[in-house]
């Protein structure tokens, strides 16, 4: 009998740091942030609940393809990045041993022990006009003169796909590293090639680590800030820079306020067609993650 | 990664914390102001002269404005915006108190600028803000590379494609409009009107925009920048254009055709400010001259101090001299003060301006 309230007393205990962490630094700022969403400005001071914020969203073209641009270019990003690491991964996966796989996942983490600003700005000294990539190719004759690679949206493309790297490697050499590697010499014995075999056995196994990597990405990517305006253009603005905007430059909170809840939403949204389109439920996905 | 220095220092930070916290905290003055406005030795010189602390937090406009906004002005004694941004977010946010001049040694500043900022500043018959440093947006030039600019329009010529630059804010869209023969100032009135003549300066900075090879940002991003002569010409303020003179001869400050912008950056005290004999105190030391030709020499800008100009350095004398012949000083546009809601009519455009391709 008197076990059991120190059981769920101890359960309580253990899940604190994770539900006050969750409420206090997740789900409160989250409400604030969608109740100050619906209120729109009268006069000084004074302000009244609407759905104008929203509606603006729609209504101005400027906006809604900002979010358009910045959703097409991280779908693109993950894309690019599930390419340049399923290749990766499946090497950690598969044929990496004992130590030197271990040297491998470590290689990966190692640039994320410097921070994103860090590692931004060194692509920002290797692609500038008077930068080392554009020396380089003037010292070997390919150029007669100064090029610039900054500034635009492939170096914008360039320092997200480096950025989300590691979150699609992880998943994926975790999905890979349960094949059954009898499934895959079956494969062979039946007369696959080594396309089919990866097609039919190796892709549809790693699928759940492929969504959860690609998640993951997506989303980094969508919410990202530093890298496209450090790397970014005139012409290519983020959505989460229209959100920093209408905070703190234009101080017109509930405005930025709306945009967060879109951004959340529709990128949330962008998520769930993905998972329906590949036929894969949010837990098993999870799982691998 | 502690080093045995960094740890030791810790320590003793540490134990100092201890003492002080057991024994008597400090007295403390929290500044929010911009870069070099602060410089140590003036810091040092103020907890010496007084017993009390300065904590410096740097910062811009917009961001001083935002940050008293989130808590209702508290987390500072002392904020330090531009003249012209005080009476706009204090109707909007009261996030400012009413100076106590009765406080402040008036006769340590300049009498002409004292007066403009207290109108500017004004609202219900409080004053709200006294000034500090004064400086102007105007061109920084590399002569040799680009020695035909001599307006804000000539930014936008061809023949400099991807070669200047200027920030994507509302200093760039009052400019242009003087550039391109409009007043905006005195349509500051007239949200209509204000709003018809965005959309056409608007309309002249997308064109622009072809030659620009980055809006600028950061200072320190667009000196680089033309240091390195990846950009040759710019709107950007004069202390960054003498601060490259100094450095080569052929990038030179020039006032603009139409104007330079000249902006004026005061002393406010947050409506919750917790210290404010400090800050009163603070402002009193800053204005006396020996102590404000410092800071406008750390600052590369001039001071509203009377007197401290007789006592600043002869190089920056002769930059503002070659800079600013008579006639571009009388034709410097002063700001007056940004009323409520313009700042949403310009914002749309900028918007629309880095969107847009």
């Amino acid at each position: 009998m008197s076990r059991k309230p120190a059981q769920s007393l101890t359960l309580f205990l253990l899940l604190a740091p994770a539900v006050l962490w969750l409420g206090v630094l997740i789900v409160l700022p989250h409400v604030e942030i969608l109740v100050l969403s619906f209120s729109e400005r009268v006069a000084p001071r004074v302000y009244a609940f609407g759905f104008g914020n929203y509606l603006e969203f729609f209504t101005e073209p400027l906006y809604w393809r900002t979010f358009a641009r910045t959703a097409i270019m991280s779908i693109l990003v993950t894309a690019i990045t599930l390419v340049l690491a399923f290749p990766i991964a499946l090497y950690i996966a598969r044929v990496a041993q004992g130590r030197m796989k271990a040297m491998l996942l470590l290689l990966c983490l190692l640039p994320f022990w410097v921070s994103e600003l860090v590692r931004t700005l060194g692509w920002m000294m290797l692609l500038r006009e008077t930068g080392v990539i554009s020396y380089m190719l003037q010292a070997i004759g390919v150029t007669d003169q100064r090029t610039e690679f900054l500034y635009n949206d492939g170096a914008v493309i360039l320092g997200l796909v480096y950025g989300g790297l590691l979150f699609m490697i992880v998943p994926l050499a975790n999905a890979l590293e349960s094949l059954d590697p009898s499934v895959v010499e079956a494969g062979f014995d039946l007369g696959g090639s080594r396309w089919t075999v990866l097609r039919r056995i190796v892709i549809p196994h790693a699928m759940p680590g492929i969504v959860a990597g690609s998640i993951i990405v997506f989303m980094l990517t969508v919410g990202n800030f530093a890298t496209p305006v450090l790397l970014g253009g005139k012409n290519g603005l983020w959505f989460t820079e229209q959100i920093y905007a209408q905070f703190i430059t234009r101080f017109n909170w509930p405005q930025g306020a709306a945009f967060g809840m879109l951004l959340l939403l529709l990128s949330s949204a962008i998520v769930w067609a993905g998972l329906r389109l590949t036929g894969q439920s949010l837990g098993t996905t999870l799982k691998q993650a | 990664m502690l080093t045995k220095r960094t740890g030791l220092k810790l320590a003793t930070a540490f134990a100092a914390l201890m003492i002080t916290g057991t024994a008597h905290a400090a007295e403390k003055l929290r500044l929010l102001t911009w870069a070099d406005y602060a410089p140590k030795e003036v810091v040092d010189q103020f907890t010496k002269e007084t017993g009390i602390e300065v904590e410096i937090t740097l910062s811009n406009n917009e961001e001083m404005i935002s940050k008293l906004r989130a808590t209702q002005g508290a987390g500072f004694d002392l904020v330090q915006p531009s003249q012209d941004r005080i009476a706009g977010p204090q109707t909007e946010f009261g996030i400012y108190k009413p100076l106590d001049l009765s406080k402040l040694k008036s006769d340590l500043f300049i009498a002409s600028m004292l007066e403009a900022t207290k109108k500017n500043t004004t609202i219900d018959g409080k004053v709200y803000g006294v000034p500090h440093i004064w400086g102007t947006d105007g061109l920084i030039v590399n002569t040799k590379l680009a020695p035909k600019v001599a307006d804000y329009n000539d930014l936008c010529d061809p023949a400099l494609a991807g070669k200047t630059s200027f920030r994507s804010k509302r200093p760039a869209l009052i400019a242009f409009a003087f550039a391109n023969g409009m007043d905006p100032f005195a349509s500051y009135g007239d949200a209509k009107a204000y709003a018809a003549m965005m959309d056409k300066v608007g309309a002249k900075l997308a064109e622009c925009k072809k030659t620009v090879k980055f809006f600028w940002d950061g200072k320190d991003q667009l000196l680089n920048a033309l240091r390195s002569g990846e950009v040759v010409a710019a709107m950007a303020w004069d202390t960054g254009g003498w601060k490259l003179n100094t450095e080569s001869a052929d990038i030179k400050f020039i006032a603009p055709k139409s104007g330079a912008l000249g902006w004026v950056d005061t002393f406010a005290i947050p409506a919750k400010g917790r210290n404010d004999d400090a800050a009163y105190k603070w402002i009193n030391f800053n204005m006396r001259p020996e102590i404000a030709a410092k800071v406008a020499a750390a600052a590369g800008n001039f001071t509203a101090s009377n007197g401290a100009d007789k006592l600043m350095q002869g190089k920056l004398k002769d930059q503002f001299a070659e800079s600013f012949p008579k006639a571009a000083i009388d034709n410097i546009k002063w700001y007056p003060a940004v009323p409520a809601g313009i700042e949403e009519i310009e914002g749309k455009v900028l918007d629309r301006l880095k969107a847009g391709s």
